[in-house]
């Protein structure tokens, strides 16, 4: 009964285990990261845990961004040791890295991932290309006197005759996906680029600051938006900014809409409605052929094959990458990387691909093997 | 007007009265039915959730075997006779049970077939193997029948999750393997039983490995941090709140503050254990004590007011008697007043240990969203909780999960209605004295 007592006991407690956790350092290797490469990242680390004599990693699945910001936060026991990504590190986090002395970092492709837009098997298969994704799913799109107007169309047949003439209803993930950035990247910018005026644009250098402002004012874009990009590049804007403001922004009209980060709720709301069309990763679409099946995209189908060879439009690499100075601190680190880029793992019949993860070339595999044993770091 | 009822019934006409009286009953049933309709809703949503998750989760409790002859020769496992402890685990287990599955089916000979009749045990199977062998090395050189785990896509066949009938391209399970899985069930060769590995091992990349132990143990700990914490404390403060603060306006902010903080959302104190007790505190990422000490913070509120609530309720003449045979004002309240609230009290703290049990979001900050394997052997392991290793099924693009997210919801459940059977049992065992 008596609390003091029960207090005091507690308070003791969690001191000790803290002194005891400080001094004892750490032997379970600490991974965050993209969520996409979550599923492929445990399956490794269980591999690796099962054969050796290394403890199992442990995994979080925080988001490419957010894992790159615990990364890059320092050197030392209570920061991760490798971090995955559904996209190249970007320079302002390199930086960031080097600024809080995590100088030296190790890339390491491990494949790509396609990102399928699916719709329900009892549908049939929409044959579209990247322009009517972005016609279709743009916030503002050119108008006829070459004036951005807020995207008018209700229906895909409206977006091109040869779609049905069902509503426009897309699911997808929200703007903190690595997912969407990437589908901003390839699929909408993709798209865009089918459109002259957003072409000649995005071609626009930083020393064009003249053309740039002219092509924003046929395309009737406010010049604050220039001056805006301006602070926060803290320099002069490329057209390719400009042209990213425009092309990326996704509508909000309801037409497209945010449906979390967990892509079986996706999947599971497209077989309920074949109206709709849904964006995932191909990992998905895989699983549950029997459910929805891929769009056809500028003539390619998503499938294992047009994803390896680049053929299909919508496919990114996926990395992680390894905090050089933990590697001999924390037990095991480089020992993963190499049962990770091993050909019984990431070869074409390696145990990875058969998860979802599309391989990398032989020439590429045999570079980011090198690359592991010798670990060779990133500049940039 | 209710001092002259008598009168007026008897000056107005009676028939306007029963008129009224109709009306005045009728308004009563009305509002009756809305009750039980309002029940009634309420019960149809939770009749088709509990549906919902027993259909889907209880194949989840079963596991499918399949028996094949391994042949334990050293030549197979690629390792000399009387090999040591470290040549036998590092053997080839793979090969011996490629192997084995060939000699049943001697007519695959094309790779892709061969491919998909490996995929019909479960990856697994190399470690089970590795571990009998291990256990007793007396089995190297001897052939054995042995029952293996098959593969979740092969099990879900087995299980009759998946038919022949939809079309081969959309299925994982081809038609090539639901024909060898038929032989061998015609042979007595597949087995279903209890499935055991769902409580005895940790999460896993492979549906029929995967289990919840890791779960349950980071639940256990990450709780038993939060009780003792939050009950000493949460108790204290109700009793020098109710017992001994004066009644000024300080104590009524402390009041009005405490019951903000219940309402506070939970990935607030996520957000606060992340820049307390990770990064200043610098206490390890993803471990029980710091998802407990979060929890607690989360918890504190609940126990207090349940517990003020609970003392105040005991009876004035309790504490006058005690107060006049003599007792210190100590005495009155940890003798008298502390026994007769304790119901109450430890009622309000099961059901606030029962929403911490619940709770994910805060734990999302603090990293224990993460893929786990090995069981936690203290508060500062890494570990997960099982409302976490629900929604990490969930996201798992394998179809085998579904099951398990659904089963692993099921186990919660039970926790919560054991808990909250608990705290009744508790209000009504100690009340009546």
């Amino acid at each position: 009964m008596n609390k003091h007592l029960v207090n005091a006991a507690v308070l003791t407690a969690i001191i000790g285990a803290t002194a005891q956790v400080q001094a004892a350092g750490r032997d379970t290797i600490s991974i965050v990261g993209s969520s996409t490469v979550y599923p492929f990242a445990t399956v490794v680390a269980e591999r690796f845990g099962r054969s050796t004599s290394f403890k199992t990693p442990k995994i979080e699945s925080t988001g490419s961004g957010g894992g790159l910001k615990l990364f890059c936060k320092g050197v030392g026991a209570n920061t991760p040791d490798i971090t995955n990504a559904s996209r190249r590190i970007k320079k302002s986090e390199y930086d960031d890295c080097q600024a809080n002395g995590v100088t030296e970092i190790v890339e390491v492709l491990i494949g790509y991932d396609g990102i399928a837009i699916a719709n329900s098997s009892s549908a049939p298969t929409f044959n579209m290309s990247l322009k009517d994704v972005y016609l279709g799913l743009a916030k503002d799109i050119p108008g006829p006197d070459g004036k951005l107007i807020p995207n008018p169309y209700k229906t895909w047949k409206e977006v091109n005759p040869s779609l049905p003439a069902t509503r426009i209803e897309v699911l997808g993930p929200p703007p903190t996906s690595g997912t969407r950035d990437a589908f901003a990247e390839l699929a909408m910018g993709g798209g865009a680029k089918g459109i002259p005026a957003l072409k000649a644009l995005r071609d626009l250098g930083a020393d064009q600051e003249a053309e740039i402002k002219q092509a924003m004012a046929e395309l009737g874009v406010p010049a604050g938006v220039y001056d805006a990009l301006k602070e926060q590049k803290g320099k002069a804007p490329k057209g390719e900014y400009v042209f990213e403001t425009i092309a990326y922004a996704v509508r909000e009209d309801g037409a497209y809409i945010e449906a979390g980060e967990n892509d079986n709720l996706i999947v599971q709301k497209l077989a309920a409605n074949p109206d709709a069309l849904g964006i995932f990763g191909f990992s998905f679409l895989e699983e549950n052929g029997d459910k929805v099946h891929g769009s056809v995209i500028d003539g390619v189908s998503p499938t294992f094959d047009t994803i390896a060879d680049g053929a299909y439009p919508v496919s990114r690499p996926l990395y992680f990458y390894i905090k050089k100075a933990h590697v001999g601190k924390i037990p095991g680190i480089q020992e993963y990387a190499i049962e990770f880029t091993s050909e019984k793992a990431m070869g074409e019949d390696g145990y990875l691909p058969e998860k979802g993860l599309i391989p990398l070339s032989d020439e590429e595999l045999a570079k980011v093997e090198a690359d592991v044993k010798a670990l060779n770091t990133l500049s940039m | 007007m209710n001092s002259t009822n008598e009168g007026a019934s008897a000056s107005h006409s009676s028939a306007a009265i029963k008129a009224s009286l109709k009306k005045r009953y009728a308004r009563e049933r009305r509002f009756q039915w809305y009750g039980r309709m309002a029940v009634l809703t309420g019960f149809v949503f939770l009749l088709v959730l509990l549906v919902d998750i027993v259909g889907k989760g209880y194949p989840a409790f079963t596991q499918q075997y399949i028996r094949v002859t391994v042949d334990f020769s050293a030549e197979q496992l690629g390792v000399a006779p009387g090999a040591s402890e470290e040549q036998l685990a590092a053997a080839n287990y793979l090969g011996v049970i490629k192997n084995s599955l060939r000699a049943m089916f001697p007519e695959v000979d094309s790779r892709k077939e061969k491919r998909q009749l490996y995929r019909l045990v479960s990856v697994g199977a190399e470690y089970q193997l590795r571990d009998m062998l291990l256990a007793d090395p007396q089995l190297l050189g001897q052939t054995r029948e042995v029952w293996l785990q098959a593969h979740s896509e092969a099990g879900s066949y087995l299980k009759g999750q998946v038919s022949a009938a939809s079309a081969e391209a959309d299925r994982k399970v081809k038609d090539v393997q639901m024909a060898w899985l038929d032989q061998l069930r015609a042979q007595g060769r597949t087995e279903s039983r209890f499935n055991t590995t769902f409580f005895t091992a940790g999460d896993s990349r492979e549906p029929e490995m995967a289990g919840i132990k890791v779960a349950l143990y980071g639940s256990f700990f990450t709780l038993l941090v939060t009780f003792l914490i939050a009950f000493p404390i949460g108790v204290s403060a109700a009793v020098y709140l109710e017992e001994f603060a004066p009644r000024n306006r300080l104590t009524d902010l402390i009041e009005i503050n405490i019951n903000n903080l219940a309402a506070v959302p939970s990935i607030v104190f996520g957000l606060l254990g992340l820049a307390v007790f990770i990064n200043f505190f610098e206490l390890p990422r993803s471990a029980p004590l710091v998802g407990g000490i979060v929890l607690s913070l989360m918890t504190l509120p609940t126990i207090i007011i349940t517990s003020r609530a609970a003392i105040q309720s005991v009876s004035p003449s309790i504490r006058e008697a005690a107060l006049g045979v003599g007792a210190s004002k100590l005495q009155t309240v940890f003798h008298h007043v502390l026994p007769v609230a304790m119901p109450g009290i430890l009622t309000g703290s099961i059901i606030g240990m029962a929403q911490a049990l619940g709770e994910s979001a805060p734990l999302l900050m603090i990293g224990m969203v993460a893929f786990i394997m090995d069981v936690p052997a203290g508060v500062t392991d890494p570990a997960t909780v099982l409302p976490v290793q629900i929604y990490l099924w969930a996201d798992s693009p394998e179809r085998g999960f579904t099951e398990k997210t659904s089963a692993a919801i099921m186990v919660l459940m039970g926790f919560l209605i054991v808990m909250n059977a608990l705290a009744i049992y508790l209000r009504k065992r100690f009340e009546l004295k």
